[in-house]
């Protein structure tokens, strides 16, 4: 590893990770090089420079490390882990695919805290002269802080995007207050910035009268969180007037014990929900798709949409299970395949069907209200249910 | 015969499909007044323009006046722009709107399209349920289209030879690479070309069904529509499939635009209400071009619509700013 004065840093896009990072990193002292916003450009780098086989969340990380690197970056911090899924794989592979692009740079591969806290630190230690464990524990917690709060305002955006009486005023709103979060600095300044940015948020023009949809949002994690990977999804229901929520959130995903702040609901009870369909651990966040979709059922949402890479193993398997719970809980569930397309015509489609499907069982409109049948030669009632080509109505 | 005049109340629906353009008029009873069926052949604009010429010739003899217009499949937006659409709705619910009019206690909706394939669930005449594939081409009519082509045999013959063969070859249905080898393998070693095109139809219906149908409860009465309704070998091949009676509508070909115009008709509007640009539009020049904004890394492909030289419409971005209907930029949310 390069001495800790010369690291220039990046990791890939995921959501608003990046704002949690921008704030850790500025308190470890460590350069921290963002790479460009994901876009075409980014999929493409990472399509031309990734095993066809891969999942999408692959190709968009190989992607932003290319054009990061192109920017200056000089170590790359990627996040590890294990468990039946390819996951695990991802940081040794693109580290390869990149030293072979001819690439010089320091990997630093994060393995999660619970694999070893010594290892965990030591990470930390190397991109920080003289970082005590006391020291690098303290700012964790205010980073993570100040992390929480960027994810409840997007959870707020999420739920207020449906009422709101001008089109994009939500995400205007959302980008200040991001702006608001990101100036603090202290733990009572994150405090405040919170409670200040939220109500941001909330005085948002909104027509409360409005018959809104709930619809939660389950699945793969990355594509739940990355944007650009599920073509601004959340926007898109948003803007139909669909309330959204949704199961997995950048700083539940990287706690330690998964408590689940943001969602709401701790592992062990999504596990517990989880339990009659699928009683144990398939990798990915399968098992949490079975128990978020229960949980979502169960507080009377109107439907669920299950988002998944192409290939996604955990997900396909969850895939596979949600009809029986869709039977036993009677709730619609949508389930959507990502892959490198670039046309969102076929998402928007399903998504729109989906929402006239939720409106129809709520009964607030009725898919059709058969017109008078017609008193004529050509009427349906002579034939009966037949038919065929003989009939014109 | 003029869209002003106070002539029989009428509704336009217009189905603007990746293989088919479909156009009907029906009366304020849901009845049929005229339908068209043609090809888009990649030019969407063309094909409505020449659609809707087509049908002002098909109804030529009766004074209609149009109360409603509504637009569906994949080319919905741009067609709604064309032609001043009143609703512009998704095809699943279109199709399933056509279906429960047909067949009133229709329970489940079998579509197969050119370029994808729906299944459609109805209880009580509510949607309940749908799939829909637009990955596997070994699952829709451009398949069917392909080999119609190798093999020669018009693709409205298709069914007629399906029906003459009393064992269908066993063709691999998972995947069109596999049926095609399946079928040349077949075809070499002397089976006859009823068979594998009977045996291709079975293919096809057991790759729908494995493909959407998946837990889904699947009951009578069952309607089967689509283009590739017309084709008689589907639909024996579906009932033998699933073992049940199945109903092709007279109409089959052209839901998708029945649909639309009954939610077009559903809308009540009054005389004059509605946004119908008149038939006069087969006669304009529109132009389609795009664009790429370097407005941010997005890089968004933006689409622009004129007519007569003038911005009539432009979408595609993702954060809005070029977004432009009727000349005019959207400010407030449409009501939901």
């Amino acid at each position: 590893m390069r001495p800790p004065d010369q690291i220039k840093i990046t990791t890939p896009h995921m959501g608003n990770l990046h704002l949690l990072l921008d704030d850790l990193f500025g308190r470890l002292g460590v350069e921290y090089i963002k790479p460009p916003r994901s876009s075409t450009k980014t999929l493409q780098l990472g399509i031309k420079h990734s095993p066809e086989f891969a999942c999408l969340p692959l190709k968009i990380n190989m992607g932003n490390f290319i054009q990061a690197l192109d920017k200056g970056a000089n170590t790359i911090a990627m996040a590890g882990g294990h468990g039946p899924c390819r996951f695990g794989y991802y940081g040794i592979v693109e580290e390869r695919i990149l030293r072979d692009l001819g690439y010089e740079f320091d990997f630093l591969m994060l393995e999660p805290f619970s694999d070893g806290a010594w290892a965990f630190y030591k990470s930390f230690a190397s991109l920080s002269a003289g970082l005590s464990i006391r020291r690098l524990w303290k700012i964790l917690q205010v980073s993570f802080a100040k992390g929480r709060a960027f994810d409840r305002l997007r959870k707020r955006a999420l739920m207020v995007r449906a009422y709101e009486a001008n089109h994009g005023d939500t995400g205007r709103a959302l980008k200040e207050a991001e702006k608001i979060m990101a100036g603090a600095g202290t733990a009572p300044e994150i405090e405040a910035a919170a409670a200040a940015s939220l109500r941001l948020i909330d005085s948002v023009d909104q027509d409360r009268e409005r018959d809104v949809l709930k619809v939660g949002i389950v699945g793969e994690f990355y594509l739940l969180l990355e944007p650009f990977s599920n073509f601004d999804l959340e926007e898109i229901l948003g803007n139909m007037g669909v309330y959204l929520e949704r199961c997995v959130w950048v700083t539940d995903w990287i706690a330690p014990r998964r408590d689940n702040k943001i969602f709401g609901y701790p592992k062990q009870m999504i596990e517990e929900k989880a339990a009659p369909f699928l009683s144990h651990n398939v990798g990915g966040e399968g098992r949490e798709t079975i128990g978020s979709t229960v949980l979502f059922a169960e507080r009377g949402f109107d439907g669920v949409v299950q988002l998944l890479p192409f290939g996604c193993m955990p997900e396909n398997i969850a895939t596979s299970i949600l009809p029986k719970v869709q039977q036993k809980h009677d709730i619609p569930v949508l389930t959507l395949t990502f892959d490198e397309q670039t046309g969102r015509a076929g998402m928007v489609t399903r998504l729109e069907a989906f929402v006239d499907l939720l409106r129809a069982r709520r009964g607030g409109r009725r898919i059709i209200a058969a017109p008078e049948p017609a008193p004529d030669r050509n009427s349906c009632a002579a034939c009966e249910r037949k038919h065929v080509s003989s009939c014109r109505f | 015969m003029a869209s002003t005049s106070s002539g029989t109340t009428a509704y336009l629906g217009i189905d603007v499909g990746s293989v088919s353009t479909n156009l009907v008029i029906l009366d304020e009873h849901a009845r049929v007044l005229g339908a068209i069926y043609r090809r888009t052949q990649g030019q969407p604009i063309k094909a409505v323009q020449e659609g809707l010429r087509e049908l002002t010739a098909v109804i030529a003899d009766q004074d209609v006046e149009i109360r409603g217009v509504g637009t569906t499949g994949s080319a919905r937006h741009l067609t709604g722009v064309i032609v001043g659409a009143d609703t512009v709705k998704n095809e699943i619910t279109a199709h399933a709107v056509a279906a429960s009019q047909v067949v009133p206690d229709v329970n489940t909706v079998l579509e197969i399209g050119g370029q994808d394939s729906k299944l459609i669930i109805l209880r009580d005449g509510v949607v309940t349920d749908f799939a829909m594939n637009s990955v596997c081409a070994a699952g829709t009519g451009s398949f069917l289209d392909h080999q119609s082509t190798r093999l020669g045999i018009p693709i409205e013959e298709f069914g007629d030879y399906a029906l003459r063969s009393d064992s269908p070859a066993h063709i691999a249905g998972r995947c069109s690479v596999f049926a095609e080898s399946d079928m040349i393998h077949k075809q070499q070693v002397g089976a006859r070309v009823e068979d594998i095109i009977y045996g291709l139809c079975h293919a096809l219906a057991r790759n729908y069904l494995n493909n959407l149908s998946k837990s889904k409860e699947l009951l009578e009465p069952m309607v089967f529509q689509g283009g590739v309704a017309a084709n008689a070998g589907m639909k024996r091949a579906f009932e033998t499939e699933l073992g049940v009676e199945v109903v092709v509508p007279a109409y089959h070909h052209v839901m998708g635009a029945i649909g639309s115009a009954i939610l077009a008709l559903e809308l009540e509007l009054a005389a004059g209400e509605t946004n119908f640009k008149g038939f006069e539009v087969t006669g304009l020049n529109y132009e389609t071009s795009t664009f790429v904004c370097d407005g941010c890394s997005n890089t968004c492909e933006v689409v622009r619509i004129k007519v007569e030289g003038k911005t009539l419409a432009r979408w595609g971005g993702r954060c809005g700013k070029w977004e432009l209907q009727d000349g005019a930029a959207r400010k407030t949310r449409a009501k939901v």
